[in-house]
């Protein structure tokens, strides 16, 4: 499933998404970044809530296909330039890190 | 590749907007030069983390990163305030971080131990009000 093909499944808005055609192959959810930098796989969807520059650049050094900001958290413009201009896919939901999960387990199974 | 390859990088302390820059430019350089994804990743992770902690512990340094036929060497050097209890420093879950750095999404004190885990050698000599310099390798 590529990124584009997430967001017209699961109930979440693009707020950049210049790699559209990145695969989504599983997912990580994770706030702290270390974790998230240790943990998270290449590919995976990564939810989370926290929303700064630092986390353009976890996303781009782990090679995760997107970001998911949960529960209707947005970014502010500067930081959503610099995800465009890194590449880097950031979706919004409404739904709770969980119910994201539990949606995505169903679209990635 | 025959010859070895150096990447040097100043890193800037008070920056929290550029803060892990030269690990995204390390990155590319690597992946021009066709090193596996596997490799790449792994010093990815290991200098990311250490040059966060030169930004939010030391006030910025100096990242250096070597790339030879066999290995690829990361030297992080800072004159920031040292540590301590290098020990201590290395169990997980261990951090100073103030609440300010840990608002952003740092401190969880996982930082050392990723750079141990994704490296093949890591030393550190610190010497409190010195600075710090850490010296890992990554085979390839
Ligand atoms: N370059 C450095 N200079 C001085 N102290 C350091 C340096 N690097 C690490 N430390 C000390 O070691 C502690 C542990 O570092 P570590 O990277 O594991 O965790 P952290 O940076 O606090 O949190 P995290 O990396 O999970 O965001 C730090 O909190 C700090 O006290
Ligand atoms: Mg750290």
């Amino acid at each position: 499933m590529t990124v584009e093909g997430l967001t017209k499944i699961i109930d979440c808005s693009a707020l950049t998404m210049p790699d559209p055609e990145a695969e989504v192959t599983g997912a990580y959810i994770g706030d702290l970044l270390s974790w998230v930098m240790g943990r998270a796989s290449e590919g995976d969807a990564w939810i989370t809530i926290m929303s700064n520059v630092n986390t353009v650049a976890v996303a781009t050094l782990t090679g995760v296909s997107c970001i998911i900001l949960a529960e209707g958290v947005t970014l502010d413009d500067e930081v959503l330039s610099t995800a465009k201009n890194k590449g880097v896919n950031v979706l919004s939901t409404v739904m709770s890190a969980y119910d994201c999960a539990v949606a995505l387990n169903g679209v990635l199974r | 590749m025959s010859e070895e390859l150096i990447f040097r990088f100043n890193v800037d302390g008070d920056d929290f907007t550029s803060a892990g820059q030269a690990s995204v430019q390390v990155k590319k350089n690597l992946r021009q030069l066709g090193i596996d994804a596997e490799t790449i990743r792994r010093v990815s992770v290991a200098m990311y983390e250490g040059e966060i902690n030169m930004v939010i512990h030391a006030g910025g340094g100096v990242a250096e990163v070597r790339v030879t036929d066999e290995y690829i060497e990361i030297v992080l050097d800072d004159h920031g305030p040292g540590i301590k209890n290098i020990e201590e420093a290395m169990k997980a879950g261990f951090s100073t971080a103030p609440d300010t750095i840990r608002s952003l999404g740092f401190g969880a004190g996982m930082g050392l131990p990723n750079m141990k885990r994704y490296t093949d050698e890591m030393h550190i000599t610190s010497t409190v009000g010195v600075g710090t310099k850490i010296v890992m390798r990554v085979n390839i």
